[in-house]
């Protein structure tokens, strides 16, 4: 023993505990398993590393990758991380904290917890936050589970076929749990059929109406008169954004949405080959109690300090086991703090410079490309941000498109079909890096 | 003048003809606490008798409700959302549904003040 | 520290005109880009305008109003509080492993894919699986995905019957939570006094409409169910599955695995056992395993080896459907990982053993002082139920506040529910006999000073950052923003 440096027992402690627990051995700690559910060998692992040796083993692993210029999207955006952010993140009184169940020992997770529910509150414009869901699609299917609830007895929800599809699959998931009937309002040149959305509406028994924006396609939709029909149906009205856009796009609230959810890693969260990153879940106030998670609030202490609690605990597992509104317990903590110091670094002003800039780098790109004639806009007539459906001319195809942009250190975008690849920019794609883009393709040959 | 039952999850019922004002007994209000919110029907919603029909929340605790008769709830004590707390002062003035009995006869099945009375004496 | 000045919201430091961030001056082809403007928000939203070094203090000051593993002694029961090692964290932020995006080729990835296969044959072995899926989010969603998988075995059978899950009545709440959220109806199973499950119970409650038993072992008494393979036996009898719940996994690291005491199905937290940080929430990661015949329903995507040595991310064949955009939480497997290269087999089993001694140890130190209503040996946690002589009045809550006094976290409290005055203690192998030595000495005084002076414990916690703030005013009247902090009226 003591040759591990996280285990510290020596041999006289290990003698002198026993003698206190009346034992002769460890072993005589484990009296009660009995013989036949015991190893009979030792877990078939390497021989363990020490720190140098790991370091070698991940760098080797890290050159089996290759970092790539991303114009990929879908979901995961690649802008910048403020190096302030890594930094204090690393404080280990934030990274190695429990979860706050105690306040009087948690007034840093707490008080960043609440300044992170008021900014996602200033995004969405909506009245609550939650302290995060694990990402943009389990936030989007608690939504729906929320509408269900709020509905009592109601039991269909509406997708669009323009929510991400990675999203609409975990819906579908949770949905075939909970026994809830998910239909997908069909797409209409890239956009929410707003006639077949009136009428799977008026069938009637609608708990909740899912929307994106931006869309699967990088569209913009406008969604006027969507949250007046689904309150006139009783049903909610559920938007799925990416959190980055909403500094400049207009709001879930604005669009009279009852909730707000989805992904928060393009508030410069490192990709990490996508997680961790954070879902975000907003509502209005009527909902607060139906929303999922934990939840922070201020009071006063009893010296009339203000204070940071945990609150609503009511409605948690540890509480109402299966009468809960949702099972989750841990949740993505700590990338809060992330969002709640990007949102602070940048300001109101400095995120919308990044919506700007990823804006004009996307249009730049798509001019150029479409320009070439080898591929267009699939949606050339629909308002984006900065990311956009490309087609692919024939005889090119997205697979030909994606590896020659991959061999010259670019990824060029999210294949959808063999024909069409979803691009996205960010203020990360330097002009000179648009123009790698732009010369790979002039130089693919039919 | 109203008679009032219980039921063993201790909600009462106070009957005047057919109608029936339903909430949670003082022994109740005294174990959960400080209540923080209550969770109500709708107004015409019809309950069959053990039916749940809403939930009470007190910070560290949330319990569920159950009808001890049947019928249509044709009130909910909005006053309880502003200020749920009116439960722990007067739980038996602070009832939480308004129903319509669609058979009396139920109550027979509940019990009375006294019974209800030894039942919360041998809950520790 | 100066906590007056730079404590506050970070909308209390803010400034109009002041940022925090430089960004690129990029000049693109394109030039401005206008959207209708029914499409963009009416107003800024109401973010604060602050230097970075304001920013820096901000939380720099506030992260010290906070307890951490690195502060000090967390006896969580249940939550498996081990020391998070720094190199692991180390791993994760280098190029090749942070700037991936999820979205890449597999061929650019072949590094990353191979993280991810060799963590899941690694926790094949340790927990006794066929195979494992790393695309959970935590232990509850871990859970989740358990049951949707035991779901879509009953299914795949024609067998639609099945609709219920058992639960112990000493469970964790996220197991009846989860198997709610999966569609099912749960019944709870009685425990012994021992805090072991009732046999006879659970028998009779076995039939052909439940899918499956969801157990922890050791449970959250801390014991062994030493029943296990009657359990099993029973339990396959009936056609139904057997479930773990991995969240007490530590303790029996190199002692026995969950597939060979006939489990099915299983996650594990590797935030608790593999010793990644808890993040004061997350993010976690709990990866979950199956038995050989039930690979075909694992989530999708999945990782897997291709003939050749090459990696490559597929769906299995009967797959439930996806419960992640992505492949879970990939910064967290690089830890885990880390962490199981670093330990070894050996030192992997001398961390439960030592889990074991370390709670032992205490629970013999203190149980002539505090009731312990199941004798032990203990596994790596116990419980008492509160003092032994509760004649002031002092309850656990109480001597959970005092302990914050005194330097060390709170233990997990009125959990599990089988006890009223529930005081749950994990101290984890990372602890050495010095601070448990010490702990033990708080928990002594704690016990004495609530017979001399019993308001002194009742009064509890005197010296942390806040004290005694008002829970019941915040549920009941909540502020959960600072938009709703600058319209009340009371705080």
């Amino acid at each position: 023993m003591a040759a591990n440096p996280y285990i510290p027992h020596t041999e006289a402690d290990i003698k002198a505990m026993l003698g206190t627990c009346g034992a002769t051995s460890v072993d005589e700690l484990y009296a009660d398993v009995p013989p036949s559910l015991r190893m009979k060998s030792a877990y078939k692992l390497p021989a363990p590393m020490n720190e140098p040796e790991l370091d070698r083993y991940f760098a080797a692993i890290a050159r089996e990758n290759k970092p790539l210029i991303c114009f990929a999207g879908n979901g995961f955006y690649h802008h910048y991380t403020p190096a302030a952010i890594t930094a204090v993140m690393s404080r280990s009184e934030f990274l190695t904290a429990y979860t706050p169940y105690q306040p009087e020992i948690s007034q840093g997770t707490l008080q960043y917890i609440f300044e992170y529910q008021s900014m996602m509150c200033a995004l969405t414009g909506l009245d609550v936050s939650n302290a995060s869901m694990y990402d943009g699609a389990t936030a989007t299917a608690e939504a729906m589970l929320m509408a269900v609830s709020a509905a009592k007895k109601r039991r269909r929800v509406l997708i669009s076929a323009t929510v991400a599809q990675a999203v609409a699959e975990v819906c579908s998931t949770y949905a075939s749990g909970a026994g809830i009937i998910l239909e997908v309002i069909p797409e209409e040149d890239g956009c929410t059929c707003r006639t077949s959305f009136e009428e799977m509406l008026g069938a009637g028994d609608v708990a909740g109406v899912i929307v994106a924006s931006p869309n699967r396609f990088g569209i913009i939709e406008d969604y006027s008169g969507f949250a007046e029909r689904c309150h006139s149906a009783k049903a909610l009205f559920i938007m799925n954004c990416h959190a980055s856009p909403l500094g400049v796009l207009r709001t879930p609230a604005e669009w009279g949405a009852d909730i707000a959810c989805g992904e928060a890693q393009s508030l410069g969260m490192p990709l990490n080959y996508g997680g961790p990153g954070l879902g975000y879940l907003c509502c209005t106030k009527a909902l607060m109690r139906k929303l999922p998670g934990r939840v922070v609030g201020a009071t006063t202490d009893s010296q009339g300090r203000r204070a940071f609690v945990l609150t609503l605990q009511a409605r948690e597992q540890h509480i109402r086991r299966q009468k809960a509104t949702s099972n989750i317990c841990s949740n993505q903590g700590i990338m809060t703090l992330h969002a709640a110091m990007y949102l602070g670094l940048m300001g109101a002003k400095g995120l919308r410079r990044v919506n700007e800039l990823s804006a004009e780098a996307a249009h730049s790109l798509a001019e150029v490309l479409t320009a070439t004639g080898k591929a267009k806009l699939s949606y050339p007539d629909k308002p984006y941000l900065n990311e956009f459906s490309l087609d692919i001319a024939e005889p090119l195809s997205a697979d030909r498109w994606l590896a020659a942009l991959e061999a010259n250190g670019i990824l060029g975008g999210v294949k959808i079909d063999d024909s069409t690849v979803l691009v996205a920019a960010t203020e990360m794609c330097s002009p000179q890096d648009i123009d790698r883009y732009v010369a790979t393709v002039k130089d693919l040959q039919p | 003048m109203s008679k009032i039952y219980y039921l063993p999850s201790h909600e009462y019922v106070k009957v005047d003809g057919d109608i029936a004002l339903v909430g949670i007994s003082e022994y109740a209000a005294s174990q959960l606490g400080a209540v923080t919110y209550v969770d109500v029907p709708e107004e015409g919603d019809e309950l069959a008798a053990g039916d749940e029909f809403g939930a009470i929340e007190s910070r560290k605790a949330a319990s569920d409700l159950f009808s001890p008769v049947s019928g249509e709830v044709i009130e909910v004590n909005e006053e309880l959302a502003d200020n749920p707390r009116l439960i722990n002062n007067a739980p038996l003035d602070a009832w939480i549904i308004k129903v319509k009995m669609s058979d009396p006869a139920e109550l027979d099945g509940l019990m009375d003040e006294s019974a209800y009375a030894e039942f919360c004496k041998k809950q520790h | 520290m100066n906590k007056e000045l730079y404590s506050p919201l970070i909308f209390e430091l803010s400034q109009s005109g002041r940022t925090g961030c430089r960004l690129p001056d990029y000049k693109y082809s394109s030039g401005a880009v206008s959207l209708p403007a029914e499409l963009l928000r009416g107003e800024a939203p109401t973010l604060p305008e602050v230097s970075e070094p304001s920013l820096v203090r901000h939380y720099t000051n506030s992260s010290t109003n906070n307890f951490g593993v690195d502060t000090g002694f967390y006896p969580l029961g249940s939550c498996t509080m081990k020391y998070n090692p720094k190199v692991n964290e180390a791993m994760v932020g280098r190029s090749g492993i942070s700037d991936l995006h999820p979205a890449q080729s597999a061929d650019s990835v072949q590094g990353a894919l191979r993280i991810y296969r060799t963590l899941e044959l690694y926790l094949a072995e340790i927990g006794g699986m066929a195979e494992f899926t790393l695309n959970p989010f935590a232990g509850a969603h871990g859970e989740y995905t358990g049951l949707m998988i035991i779901r879509q075995y009953h299914l795949s059978r024609g067998d639609e019957a099945r609709r219920k899950v058992l639960v112990p009545d000493s469970a964790h709440g996220t197991n009846p939570a989860s198997a709610a959220m999966a569609g099912f109806d749960i019944v709870e199973v009685k425990s012994l006094p021992d805090g072991t499950v009732d046999l006879d119970d659970l028998r009779s409650k076995l039939d052909c409409s439940v899918a499956a038993l969801m157990m922890t072992n050791p449970n959250t008494t801390g014991m062994f169910e030493h029943s296990i393979p009657e359990i099993a036996e029973a339990v396959h009898a009936a056609g139904a599955l057997l479930y773990y719940d991995g969240a007490n996994l530590n303790p029996i690291l190199g002692v026995a695995r969950p597939g060979d005491m006939g489990f099915d199905v299983m996650h594990i937290n590797l935030h608790k056992t593999f010793s990644t940080p808890h993040g004061g929430g997350g993010p976690g990661a709990g990866p979950v395993g199956v038995r050989a015949g039930l690979e075909a329903f694992l989530p999708a995507p999945h990782v897997t080896c291709l003939p050749d040595g090459s990696f490559a991310v597929d769906e299995p064949a009967d797959s439930f459907g996806r419960v992640s955009a992505w492949l879970g939480n990939f910064a967290v497997y690089v830890k885990a990982l880390a962490y199981i290269l670093t330990m070894g087999a050996d030192g992997l089993a001398a961390a439960g053993r030592m889990a074991t001694l370390n709670a032992n140890y205490i629970m013999h130190s203190l149980k002539d002082l505090y009731l312990l209503p199941i004798a032990g040996p203990c596994k790596h946690e116990f419980v008492f139920d509160g003092l032994r002589d509760k004649s002031t009045g002092v309850t656990t809550l109480n001597i959970a506040k005092a302990l914050l006094d005194r330097g060390f976290h709170a233990p997990t409290i009125y959990f599990p529910l089988l006890f009223h005055e529930a005081l749950m203690i994990e101290p984890t192998e990372t602890e050495t006999k010095e601070t448990l030595d010490s702990f033990i000495k708080a928990m002594r005084e704690i016990a004495e000073t609530s017979l001399s002076d019993p308001e002194a414990i009742k009064s509890a916690p005197h010296h942390t950052p806040v004290t005694h703030p008002d829970e019941d005013g915040a549920a009941l009247d909540p502020v959960l923003t600072y938009r709703m902090l600058c319209n009340s009226t009371t705080l």
